[in-house]
Parts: structure tokens; sequence; C-alpha cells
């Protein structure tokens, strides 16, 4: 059966955003379902997505290979996007990146063997006054990571935890500051 | 500090509209936004002539807030009259360059100014369409967003005849994928018609055949709301803040080692020091330089003269830099220049799109390579000239200004700390990187 099969309302949804001559804009809405219900995108599915849009599989491979979100290969339930760039990096994104591998035994393109783990470096997730910064899979972001804090969100995913149902402790950032006389983090 | 124009977000004649809703409970629900007086701007636009809309934020003075200062209400003027075609208005909210993150707020908590602004920008250049291109990590942006805009139709505020006036206006949001290059204006129309990213030829500009070939005028986020109140409040009003060429307000952020980090909405001309003492709360530990204005700006040393700085388009650029988006990064005194150098340099070459020689093989090949040479102590003499060179080669000779981008800070660096690259290479030494993270 194919993935978008049963999905005929939402691709109908879809299809009603852009104009007849702009089908081919479904591309990247359509990876991402997939992305969201199977974890990766696998070449049966990027032909079905292309059969769909009236393009060739090596056309929906090559929109996908773009973008760093799309994985070709399957990734660990909890996808681990660290930020890399300088501000994180400012504040020692490297190590942060240096512990996940440490305590996951895992590095990039690798999953762990209870499927629950995968990291990727990532650019500038745009929270860099909240600085190191992660995302998990496609949640809002965690924000201000220190030591204490990675090893909870570890802990809560490990348990199987939603990453909303978690608690962080420490400071947790999404601070906008008003006033310069209002407190820190 | 009555008289004169306001430069300093101490005036009491300063008011803040832009973040004036962001981070109070429920801020990004309608009834929120209409309690504190939403909507009225654009049922006053749509009592007005298009063209006056368009005149009116010509006279404000409101330079485009997405990194390039171009003149808000002159793009609007480019766009044909009459044409009988779909006309498109969209919006970039692909921030990414490192250092902002202005845009995701105003998406999160107030995501109804935004929907107004872009329901008042396709007023006036008679697009009945407008698509948010929002950056596909702002998860949180995105729900919220939807949501609003979920409430707005179910209001009659967006869709058909908007407010008993004959305007229709739909709205759309594109979610990308990781790719710093959508930002492009013309990368983010073929992202968004479902191609790879990569940038377009100019001209034909997008006034004249834009997304799908239609005539589309694309604007930042905080540029788009900015009009919101230029309408409400007026172009004087508007004008009345700033500094003769850079006008009104502007959102400012900070990050690095201070103590209050975070997105400061400011008259245009505020210093540095006002920014990063008096709002910012001062450094946490020794600064060696700032970036203005995120990543592609050239750093500036810490000290009084660049303290002193106004913070607006004319003044950056007599000191050699940039305001870009008025992201501000603190550079540590002891973290090496050139690290902070080759991290950025790592970012461009990452996001080259791959299609022009001096980009691929200049940032992501040669500068990449070079700078992870010197900063690994395999520098050798001459290098510091190599890099100059190549320098010289990419800028202004690529295809979309990525690359230029990418030169930009390497050449302001090299300006000001070039004896901290010349330590490297004569010393043969590894930059010496601290731990930083607790
Ligand atoms: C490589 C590159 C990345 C860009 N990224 C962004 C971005 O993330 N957000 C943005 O608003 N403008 C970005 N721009 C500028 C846009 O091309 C465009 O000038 C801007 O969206 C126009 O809006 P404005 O006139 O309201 O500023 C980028 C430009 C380049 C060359
Ligand atoms: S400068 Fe870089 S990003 Fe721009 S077109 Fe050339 S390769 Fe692509
Ligand atoms: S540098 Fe990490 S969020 Fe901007």
């Amino acid at each position: 059966m194919g993935f978008f099969d049963d999905k005929q309302d939402w691709l109908a949804e879809v299809f009603s955003m852009y104009p007849p001559e702009g089908r081919r804009s479904a591309v990247m809405p359509m990876l991402r379902k997939v992305q969201e219900h199977e974890g990766y995108i696998s070449p049966e599915r990027q032909q079905e997505i292309a059969r769909i849009l009236g393009t060739t599989a090596t056309e929906v491979a090559g929109v996908m290979s773009f973008y760093s979100y799309f994985q070709a290969l399957p990734a660990g339930k909890n996808h681990i996007q660290v930020c890399a760039t300088l501000s994180c990096a400012l504040a020692g994104s490297d190590e942060l990146w240096d512990e996940l591998v440490q305590s996951l035994g895992i590095t990039r393109g690798e999953v762990t063997p209870d499927s629950l783990f995968s990291i990727q470096k990532v650019e500038c997730l745009g929270s860099c006054h909240t600085a190191p910064v992660i995302q998990v899979n496609d949640e809002p972001y965690v924000e201000c990571v220190t030591k204490v804090r990675l090893r909870a969100l570890l802990e809560g995913l490990r348990a199987g935890k939603k990453l909303s149902e978690i608690s962080l402790p420490g400071k947790s950032g999404h601070v906008v500051h008003e006033r310069g006389d209002e407190a820190s983090i | 500090m009555s008289e004169g124009p306001i430069v300093s977000g101490k005036d009491p004649r300063f008011v803040r509209t832009l973040y004036a809703q962001v981070g109070k409970p429920s801020s990004w629900t309608l009834d929120a936004y209409l309690a504190s007086g939403g909507y009225q701007a654009i049922k006053k636009a749509l009592q007005m002539a298009p063209d006056a809309v368009i005149d009116e934020v010509k006279k404000s003075g409101l330079r485009g807030r997405g990194g390039a200062g171009f003149p808000t209400g002159l793009k609007w003027s480019f766009m044909p009259k009459n044409t009988g075609r779909q006309h498109y208005i969209v919006c970039n909210a692909d921030e990414s360059e490192p250092g902002s993150f202005k845009d995701r707020y105003l998406m999160e908590d107030d995501p109804h100014q935004l929907i107004e602004g872009m329901a008042i920008a396709g007023y006036a250049i008679a697009a009945t369409k407008g698509y948010i291109y929002i950056r596909g990590e702002y998860r949180r942006a995105y729900d919220r967003l939807m949501a609003a805009i979920k409430e707005a139709y179910e209001k009659g505020y967006l869709g058909k005849n908007l407010f008993g006036s004959n305007f229709h206006f739909d709205l759309y949001v594109h979610r990308g994928a990781g790719a710093y290059i959508c930002g492009e204006e013309t990368a983010l129309m073929n992202s968004l018609e479902g191609l790879r990213a990569n940038p377009r030829l100019k001209p034909p500009f997008p006034a004249q055949a834009g997304l799908w070939g239609m005539p589309s005028t694309i604007n930042n986020v905080e540029s788009l709301c900015s009009a919101v109140h230029i309408i409400q409040r007026g172009a004087d009003w508007f004008a009345s803040m700033g500094t003769e060429k850079s006008k009104g307000h502007k959102l400012y952020q900070v990050s690095g080692p201070f103590k209050r980090t975070g997105v400061f909405e400011l008259p245009m001309g505020t210093t540095f020091r006002e920014l990063l003492y008096d709002w910012a709360g001062g450094p946490t530990e020794e600064i060696q330089a700032i970036i203005p204005g995120g990543s592609s700006c050239p750093p500036l040393p810490w000290n009084d003269e660049t303290l002193d700085t106004s913070m607006d388009y004319e003044s950056l650029a007599a000191k050699g830099s940039l305001l870009g988006t008025g992201g501000v990064i603190g550079i540590p005194a002891s973290v090496s220049m050139v690290d902070a150098m080759r991290n950025i340099t790592r970012f461009y070459g990452h996001e080259s799109c791959g299609k022009c020689t001096p980009c691929r093989e200049g940032v992501s090949g040669w500068m990449v390579d070079l700078f992870e040479k010197i900063t690994t102590g395999q520098g050798e003499k001459g290098d510091v000239e190599v890099l100059e060179n190549l320098l010289n080669q990419i800028e202004g000779r690529s295809f979309c200004a990525l690359a230029d981008a990418a030169c930009w800070p390497v050449r302001g660096s090299l300006k000001h700390f070039r004896d901290q690259y010349v330590d490297l290479v004569e010393q043969k030494k590894a930059v010496n990187r601290t731990q930083r993270w607790s």
C-alpha cells in the first residue's frame, strides 16, 4: 500500500495551497510527512512522491538531498540535532557534542542499538541567546543546555517520555528581555 | 532628551510596538491581539488608495530588515499596476543568519501582527495571495502561525472581502527544511516552487517575474510588522526615530557572553554601548570583538570607538562593517579570533548551494581547508596572504551574495586581528580551545 493512499484529504489540502501550475510545491510538505511517520524517506517513498507529482524519482531525490532535515537513512526515535554555529560554539557546543557521542556510543550517521537515538550537527537554529541549543526531531528547542539539563533530557527520553513531559532543571530559555532592569534568565 | 530625533531606548518619547506583546501571556491569540489594538491598521489601509499606502511607507523611511536595508516603500512601488495577473506577497521568515533570532519571537508571540502586515502589503501591491516561507526548524512559530491564520479566517480577517472592502486575501505557510540559502529571495522562490534552492539570475527581478513567473514582492518578517505600525501611527511617527537615513526602530539581538542576552527593540541610532551595557547588562567576561549584525558582518574591535558607534546603516558602513540583521555577537578574549572565523567560514562552506565556482571551490573548498590548516597548527608562512588573495578572487565574483557574506567577516578580522593569524602561522600553533561548557 502506498503511504499517501489513505491521505488523500491531506494531499488535497496541500495542493490547494498552490496554484494549478504549482503542484510541484507539494514536494517538501510530502517529504516532511513521510519523514514524520517513518523517520526517514526510503527510495520507494521517493518514487511514490514522484509518481503523484508527475516527476521523476531523481528530481525528488535532488530536492531531498538539498535540505539537511530530510533523512535518506533510518534515524533514531529521538534524532538529536546539535547547533554547531558560532554563538553555540562559544557556549561549548563542541563539548556538548563530545558528551553525546560518548554517552550514546554513536556518532553522526549511526543509530543506537535500541533504535532510540541518532545525532547530527546542524547550523544556527535561530536561538543564539540561549546557547547552546539542541532540537529533538521536529519539536520546539531545548535551550541553555548544561550538563545537568542534558543528563535529565536523555534520561527522560530513555524512559520513553515526550519532550514536553520532561522537566529540565535550571534555566529554561525562551526569555525575551523587554527592559534592561529585568531579571536574568 | 525631548528634542531632535529619538535615538535612545531611554528617551521617554520612545514607544515599543513590534515587541510590545512579546513575552505576555497568550499574546499569540486573536483575543490578545484585538485587545492590544490589532487589526486597526489594515482597516485604515483599506480606506486608503493602494498607492497612498505605498507612499506612507516610503515617507516613513523604512528600510528592509532582512539585512540589505533596501527601502520597503520603493520596493513595493516596483510592482506593475493593472496587470490582470496574479501578484504575490512573500514573507521571508527563513531567518538563518547566525546571530539572528528576532523574527522567531515575532511569529511565536505575535503572529497576528505578521498576518496584518502581510494583508497591508498585499493590498498595497494588489497581491491577493501571500506566502510565509518559514524555516523548517521553527516549529513553535509554525504552530502558532497556523493557529492564528485559522482564527483570522474564522473571523473574516483573511479570505474574501476583508473588513467589508472588495479586497480578497489568502495566506499560506510553506515550511523550509534546513538550508540557509533559502533566505536569498530568488532561492526562496525556487524552494517554494518545489525545486532545489539555487538562486536565480537577476534580472528579471521578482517584481517582474517572481513566484511562478508572476509579479512578486519579498519582505522580511520585521519589515512587514513595521508596516503595521507605520500605517497605524503614521509615517512621521516612524521617521521621528533614528538617524537621517536610517529611520524608525529595529530589533537588535545580543548573544555571546553578556549578562542578559536576548532581543531588544530600540530606535535606530542607539549606540552599542547603550545596547550592550544598559540593556544587555554588560559582558560577563573580557570581550575582544563584536560582530555587529549577524555572522556576515565584519567584526569590530571591542573599544570605546566601537561602543560609541551608532547602530544604523551609515555609521556601520563608515566603520567598515554592516548593520545586517542587527544580531550582535560578542567574541570573548579567551577565544581565538581565527577560530571564530573558522567556525563562520565552515558555516558558509556548508551552506553554499554549489551553483557557482568561486563559492563552491573557493569558500567550501579552499577557505574551509585553509582555516582548518591554520587553526590546527599546520599553517605555513604565506598562508595569510593566500587567504587574502582568495578573498580578492571570491568577493564580487559569485552568483549570489552568500560567497560575499562568507568573505566580509574574514576580511574584517584580518583588518583588526591580523596578528592572531600571523601568530598561529609563524609559531605553527594550534588554537587553544578552552572549556566553555558547564
Ligand atoms: C545568502 C542570503 C541569505 C539571506 N537570508 C535571509 C533571511 O534569512 N531572512 C531575510 O529576511 N532575508 C534574507 N536575505 C535577504 C533577502 O534576499 C531579501 O533581501 C530580503 O528578504 C528582502 O526583505 P526586506 O527588503 O524586507 O529586507 C538573505 C540574502 C542572502 C544573499
Ligand atoms: S555564491 Fe554560493 S550560494 Fe550563491 S549561487 Fe554561488 S554557490 Fe550558490
Ligand atoms: S548559533 Fe546556535 S542557535 Fe544560533
